[in-house]
């Protein structure tokens, strides 16, 4: 009868390690804290209606970031907790972890950093400011844009859910390649866990950029053409064509590993008669374009930055859309090359080999269309700018390493290997993470109202730069010395530890880096009023998102503009903003049919994970149940008056005229610098205690 | 007025085209599927193997019925866009009928199959034989699911302009499934007796 009820889960598999329970103590003590709050401000209200159930893709691409910068941390921990077994772990010292800890550390660090802090800050990009950029007003399919949100929470929350509740999490790496993710070398919870995070982002994902593809190439602004569509939107749209193109594989691979592990299937189990090769090819298949579906995004945002900071329009933009387009098309043919040691044949390798190299040809095209863009340019080195100027050096590097190991004969050499390690960390950090720093930075007032703190924002990224050298040349150096990735332990005489030494003091001065730039937010909101953009153009951009208020009215445009030249907005600026005259907005109602569905999604997840079938059947057949009431609901938009419309634009004239002058008669002041801040903080924090403010709370 | 109208539209235009965008990635699902079919169905580790199994007639059987559905799903299309309640039921009806068929025959040979012991465990080529053909019958399921759905909903409100552009993703949703089905046929069974 228990069993029946609670399937696997019995009160051993509750947390009882002291990694897990203080896991377990912080999450509840997060959530009850939160709760406080929320019940002392009488805000529940206002966060389920203004919030969790919004369909405006503003909204939820903030969500989108708040959860990824949590999942950032959470995976930056994850990176000290590893370096430091590996700075500590040599010779007859074990260090601070189990094997099986640091496996599954590594493992979750993968799979959070991917999935979870890179595509949450990538959609998260794209939800906010690809509607702006081609004058929408909302989404293809709003409904859609909520449903891939939560649901990408609901792999936040599996994912995380074994420090909750205990059980393992996998230890087999980010990929979970099989035979080892099979039931008999991983017979746990974990590769469940990993199995059902997956699948529920996955599917998220697949929705996602269904509605991007739609919203993109169906609800542009009149006169928008594709060829004149900004360049992050374009990066966009292929990152989002190739997610529809290989997240579906991903979904297949994951069910038939779960027909596997739970149903006794023998698609990867070579007991069977199955094939383990085939998950490492369909896994890859999928698991290779990902990396660029994340790229394209940022290298639209480079775009972005480099074209507005030089002051020019972008170079030869014809070849920058081909090259994003060459890296599309060429991404999807180059999975093999992620295991040449296999055993196919030399012509297999040979071919995957090439179509690798060939690679570097549009990528390069596409760093001399930025390179030409600088050139002559009146370039500003704002943060943003540094931030490209910071992935131009570290992605070249990641780029010539991928030469390296794209020729096979050397990829033997250097397969599984540390080098590997730092070749995909210079491209991921260096390109992606770089490129979302850029455009949070670049957009960032575009968010809030107000820019970020330059001052600071500078020293972060020193120290992201340094951190990273420091940390990962010795990466280089190790792998061509032999060091094999995801190494707990290792010989005394191999001369590793000094590399590996370096390695961890390269992640604290990047650790600090990170604290920099939460500082740098926490600094901009209290400075704020002075750095308030009140024009809605902080930095003379070019394209239609800067047209509408910093940030924008929950409808964006109040008239859709009619689109000229590919530098819309620059146009709109030269020849004078169109006369504003109101008219109704047909607008989507929030919806809270993303959450249901994503929760009983997650509880179909947990239900198998812990074999309790009553409870996924159950699950499965509510979301049949909200779907269909959804479906046939035919009321899901109100319309906002022209009426209204105008009481709204005229009040938020009103408000920007105030602060305008209010900020006019404040003296100009200097961003404040991470002294400035510490004194501050010390001086609120003693003005706290001396005058007990607390009480009037 | 005229405005709204042609924001109805537009949206009509935009669901078209995201549904078709979802059935490709529906297709690629099924080409893992059918990849994985074709990787392990000579995996039978001394299993009975496809030949063995198989009846041709009943895949035939089954074949018929999914096509003619097919064809009584395009004439209730077509009843439905020229506003004729009634003979939009009754040709979805036939429609639904028939799938039900399908899957009732589909079940019979999965019935019979596992009664004889040969199950989603038995060996890689039933694994893959099973969940790529149910898989398939998953989807008629849903699609009945959806056409049961619709109906009752044409039968308390009359054909509007929303349920007849639900009708109308249904269909291309049922011939898809249709054009899924003849690749099984071929691939699955006739590939068998190759």
């Amino acid at each position: 009868m228990k069993e029946f009820f609670l399937g696997r889960l019995t009160q051993d598999s509750l947390p009882h390690d002291w990694v897990t329970v203080g896991g377990t103590g912080t999450f509840i003590a997060m959530f009850l804290f939160a709760a406080l709050i929320l019940t002392r401000t009488k805000r529940w209200k206002w966060l389920w209606n203004d919030w969790l159930t919004s369909v405006d893709p503003k909204k939820i691409g903030i969500m989108y970031f708040l959860t990824a910068a949590f999942m950032l941390i959470r995976g930056g921990i994850d990176v000290i907790l590893m370096w430091v077994q590996q700075a500590l772990s040599s010779g007859s010292s074990h260090g601070i972890l189990s094997a099986d800890h640091y496996q599954q550390i590594f493992t979750a660090h993968g799979n959070i950093m991917v999935f979870f802090v890179a595509m949450g800050f990538i959609f998260g990009l794209i939800n906010y400011i690809v509607p702006l950029q081609i004058g929408a007003r909302d989404l293809a399919s709003p409904l859609l844009n909520t449903l891939g949100f939560w649901l990408y929470i609901g792999g936040v929350v599996m994912v995380n859910m074994f420090f909750v509740l205990g059980g393992q999490y996998a230890a087999t790496g980010w990929l979970a390649v099989a035979p080892l993710s099979g039931i008999a070398f991983s017979p746990g919870t974990g590769v469940d866990y990993w199995i059902w995070s997956l699948q529920i982002s996955g599917i998220g994902t697949t929705l996602g950029a269904i509605n991007f593809i739609m919203t993109i190439l169906k609800m542009r602004a009149p006169g928008m053409t594709i060829w004149k569509m900004p360049l992050f939107t374009w990066g966009s749209l292929f990152s989002m064509l190739m997610a529809v193109a290989v997240f579906p594989l991903l979904t297949a691979t994951l069910f038939l590993q779960f027909f596997d592990r739970y149903f006794g299937a023998h698609f990867f189990t070579a007991l069977g008669g199955g094939d383990p090769m085939m998950y490492t090819n369909l896994i890859w298949m999928w698991g290779h374009p990902e990396v660029y579906i994340l790229m394209l995004p940022a290298f639209g945002i480079f775009s972005e930055v480099v074209a507005t900071f030089s002051r020019k329009p972008i170079a030869s933009y014809t070849a920058n859309v081909l090259g994003m387009a060459g890296v599309s098309a060429l991404a999807l043919s180059v999975w093999l090359h992620h295991f040449f040691t296999m055993g196919a044949s030399a012509d297999v390798n040979a071919f995957f080999g090439l179509i690798t190299l060939v690679i570097a040809i549009p990528t390069a095209v596409l760093f001399f269309t930025w390179i030409a863009t600088m050139h002559r340019g009146l370039i500003r080195f704002d943060t943003p700018m540094l931030w490209f100027l910071g992935f131009v050096t570290i992605f070249t590097i990641g780029g010539v390493s991928g030469l390296i190991l794209a020729f096979p004969p050397a990829d033997f050499q250097l397969h599984n290997s540390l080098f590997l390690v730092a070749h995909f960390h210079s491209n991921v950090i260096g390109g992606v993470l770089f490129g979302i720093f850029a455009g949070i930075s670049y957009w960032f007032p575009k968010f809030t109202g107000f820019r970020l703190n330059e001052r600071i924002g500078r020293n972060a990224f020193w120290c992201w730069i340094i951190g990273f050298c420091l940390s990962f040349v010795p990466m280089y150096i190790l792998g061509i010395m032999g060091a094999t990735r995801r190494l707990d332990h290792y010989d005394a005489q191999t001369g590793y530890q000094p590399f590996f030494i370096l390695m961890l003091i390269g992640g604290l001065v990047i650790a600090v880096g990170v604290g920099l730039q939460i500082i740098q937010i926490v600094a901009s909101i209290i400075q704020k009023g002075n750095l308030r953009d009140a024009t809605g153009d902080p930095w003379n951009g070019r394209t239609l998102e800067w047209a509408t208020a910093s940030p924008p009215a929950f409808y964006n445009f109040t008239v859709i503009p009619h689109v000229i030249t590919r530098d819309a907005f620059l146009d709109m600026k030269r020849l004078g903003l169109p006369e504003p005259h109101y008219e109704d907005i047909t607008m989507p109602k929030n919806t809270a049919v993303g959450i249901y569905i994503a929760a009983l999604a997650f509880l179909v997840g947990f239900a198998f994970v812990w074999h309790i079938n009553w409870l996924a059947v159950v699950a499965m057949i509510g979301i049949i149940i909200v779907f269909v009431i959804r479906a046939f609901n035919e009321d899901s938009e109100y319309v906002v008056t022209a009426e209204e419309v105008k009481s709204i634009e005229e009040a938020r004239i009103a408000a920007t005229a105030a602060i305008t002058k209010k900020s006019g008669a404040m003296s100009e002041q200097e961003d404040m610098s991470v002294r400035e801040f510490v004194i501050y903080v010390y001086d609120f924090a003693i003005d706290i205690i001396r005058n007990k403010k607390w009480k009037s709370w | 007025m005229v405005n709204h109208e042609a924001h109805e539209a537009a949206a009509d235009e935009r669901v078209m085209f995201g549904f078709w965008v979802y059935l490709m990635t529906d297709l690629l699902l099924f080409s893992v599927l059918f990849a994985s079919y074709s990787v392990l169905h000579g995996n039978t580790v001394g299993g009975p193997t496809g030949r063995d199994l198989f009846t041709l007639p009943l895949a035939l059987q089954e074949t018929i019925l999914l096509l003619t559905s097919s064809f009584t799903c395009g004439l209730g299309l077509l009843a439905a866009r020229s506003n004729k309640k009634w003979q939009t039921l009754i040709c979805f009806g036939i429609t639904f009928i028939l799938g039900a068929l399908f899957l009732s025959l589909e079940m019979k040979e999965f019935t019979e199959f596992i009664h004889s012991g040969q199950t989603l465990q038995t060996n890689a080529f039933l694994s893959s034989f099973f969940v790529l053909v149910g898989t398939h019958g998953l989807h008629i399921t849903s699609g009945l699911l959806w056409m049961g759905v619709t109906m009752g909903y044409i039968l308390k409100r009359g054909l509007n302009k929303a349920l007849v552009r639900k009708l109308a993703l249904l269909s291309l949703f049922w011939h898809f499934l249709d054009i899924v089905w003849i690749f099984i046929f071929t691939i699955v069974y006739l590939g068998a007796f190759a």
